[in-house]
């Protein structure tokens, strides 16, 4: 009962800051909602019994990749607002119907289609969800270490393409 | 009863909100920002499921869309500013030279 | 019932109680400092030795007027004070305070929750911290706000990945992500970790220097450069709420030095039995008395050394810092694969 509560509620809040991001006039405002739904993300990640990644989500999404958006917002901040002139071929009206109906379409497929599973799965004792941190730090370092390799230097290439991307002079 | 499809349903209005951002808005960083949603409701929908099946991998493959998702933002905002510095614009409609 | 809701709000009161009150006495206790290193007296005239100027502070800043610059923007100016203000306070749910306490007949742990990813909360909350710098500089509408708040915001991200590495190295030794799991890992080998990994150790504080925006790496918020910085257009309230998330961030990175690197509350020589003598000190009391010295240690550094200039700072975070904390990260990995 309490995990519904808990599911709606965040579901409502997630959503609704989510369609805060995408309608706010100010960039700055689209940005700090941005913030928001990312924290409310990552405690239905703590809902969930993922605790680990729910504290990654808050470093790196939330105070490290929206961080970094809030610096390039302010280094833009422009003194005409961007959406000045309507682009007469954009159909604005047609996307949000043909999205409203795409999400009906995933709706329903994701409810008729979900399969319950046949053996019952046991419910997490307190034990094994203390654990988190250690299952996954045992499949990233033993079935998922290429990956998770490749990762560090994909990561160090998005590193070194910024820095020469942003500089004066190349 | 909350089952994953329940989280599913979460996930896929998510991500059809970043599409409608992606699609609508004309801000280049409001529209970064949309992709970023986008992200966010595939890594609801993954953790959903690991946390029914008791297995940490759809965890740790969201962990790896993290990854992605920071250096593709470092990037792509990267090359804003750098487009920003020649065209004085973040209006998508504006970027259309494919020369110059 | 009882367990998971009526004791948490009641530590939560009394943390909360606790760390305010020791806030306001860290501002008196930093004039004092300043002033007797100077060779003068600092506060005398509030109380007996000026021991009530924190009220009188207090006073001072609720009855100020509440200046909102033209054009700035609204919502956002009254949000930044407390987005710095909350992370440095929710900060104190993990830090645990003392061993058990026996009370009316239960026993009580003194840390409002255990959670199994304690430290990484740390971290992560730190991270929120950053953006009430950058929103307060950004919504004064005003170009030294905001040339202070990017400057300061740019610092702490530096310095946050120095602090995080030597937190790493800190795992590596206790095998757990979890406060009082590092405590007890601290018990079990006989050693505070202070003393197995003395590099982190300084590498953790001069990043918890440049962290909370102390001497002297303090360029963002100091008075003779940038007209005091981020919280130029601020006064009343709202600038107290910025001073008091400054001292209450200090209060939360030495607490976290004390439980990772000093042996939270444990005292000296935890598992020699001789010494049983100095279990009369109770648990909480070796941990404040910890707190304590780091706290000092920060006041005394802030009276004593010159400010550094911004590049200077950052040139020491990326070139200097990190990669001798990764250094030690290797180290320690490499002693601990030949050894256990």
């Amino acid at each position: 009962m309490g995990e519904s509560i808990a599911f709606y509620t965040l579901a409502v809040l997630i959503l609704g800051f989510a369609i805060l991001v995408i309608t706010a006039r100010n960039t700055v405002h689209s940005v700090l909602f941005l913030v928001v739904n990312f924290l409310f993300v990552a405690a239905l990640y703590v809902l969930l019994g993922a605790q680990f990644l729910a504290v990654i989500q808050v470093i790196v999404y939330a105070g490290g990749i929206v961080v970094l958006y809030l610096f390039v917002v302010m280094l833009v901040n422009l003194k005409r607002p961007p959406e000045v002139h309507q682009d007469p071929h954009r159909r604005s009206r047609l996307a949000l119907v043909l999205a409203c109906v795409l999400l009906a379409e995933i709706g329903a497929i994701a409810v008729w289609g979900y399969v319950r599973p046949d053996v019952p799965v046991s419910p997490v004792s307190a034990a094994t969800a203390a654990q988190n941190v250690e299952q996954v730090g045992w499949l990233l370092y033993t079935h998922y270490l290429v990956p998770f390799e490749v990762a560090s230097i994909l990561l160090l290439v998005a590193m070194v393409g910024a820095i020469i991307l942003a500089r004066r002079e190349l | 009863m909350i089952t994953p499809a329940h989280y599913t349903v979460l996930s896929a209005a998510l991500f059809v909100i970043g599409m409608i951002g992606v699609l609508v808005r004309r801000n280049i960083i409001v529209i970064f920002m949309s992709i970023e949603l986008m992200l966010n409701a595939v890594n609801i929908n993954l953790v959903a499921y690991s946390s029914q099946w008791r297995d940490a991998t759809g965890q740790v493959f969201a962990i790896f869309i993290i990854c992605v998702a920071a250096a593709e933002a470092a990037v792509g905002l990267g090359i804003i500013l750098a487009f920003y510095r020649n065209k004085e614009t973040v209006n998508i409609d504006e970027m259309n030279l494919m020369r110059w | 019932m009882l367990d998971s809701l009526i004791y948490p709000l009641v530590k939560i009161v009394f943390v909360l109680t606790g760390v305010l009150v020791a806030v306001m006495y860290l501002v008196l206790l930093e004039r004092k400092v300043q002033a007797w290193v100077q060779v003068r007296l600092g506060p005398m005239r509030v109380g007996p030795q000026g021991v009530l100027q924190p009220l009188a502070d207090v006073l001072k800043l609720f009855v100020k007027e509440d200046i909102t610059p033209a054009r700035a923007d609204k919502w956002v100016y009254t949000a930044a004070p407390i987005i710095v203000l909350v992370p440095a306070l929710i900060a104190f749910a993990v830090i645990p305070f003392g061993s058990n306490v026996h009370l009316f007949g239960r026993t009580i742990p003194l840390y409002i929750a255990d959670i199994n990813v304690g430290l990484l909360y740390i971290v992560s909350v730190a991270s929120i911290g950053v953006y009430g710098i950058i929103l307060g500089g950004y919504s004064s509408n005003s170009k030294y706000p905001l040339l202070g708040g990017l400057r300061a915001s740019a610092q702490l991200i530096s310095y946050e990945l120095t602090v995080t590495m030597t937190f790493v190295a800190v795992i590596l030794m206790s095998g757990s992500l979890s406060m009082v799991g590092i405590v007890n890992a601290q018990y079990n080998s006989h050693v505070w970790f202070g003393f197995v990994q003395p590099l982190a150790l300084a590498i953790y504080f001069i990043g918890a220097l440049a962290e909370t925006n102390r001497a002297p790496f303090d360029l963002p918020e100091a008075e003779q450069e940038l007209v005091a910085g981020f919280h130029t257009e601020y006064s009343g309230m709202r600038f107290a709420l910025f001073f008091l998330a400054e001292y209450a961030n200090m209060i939360v990175v030495s607490s976290v030095a004390t439980t990772l690197f000093l042996g939270g509350w444990l005292r000296p020589f935890p598992n020699v039995a001789a010494l049983h003598l100095l279990d009369i000190v109770p648990s909480w009391a070796w941990f404040c008395l910890k707190t304590f010295a780091l706290l000092y240690l920060f006041l005394w550094i802030r009276a004593t050394l010159p400010r550094y200039r911004y590049d200077q700072l950052m040139r020491l975070g990326w070139k200097v810092l990190i990669p001798l904390a990764i250094a030690n990260i290797i180290v320690t990995a490499a002693v601990k694969v030949i050894i256990g």
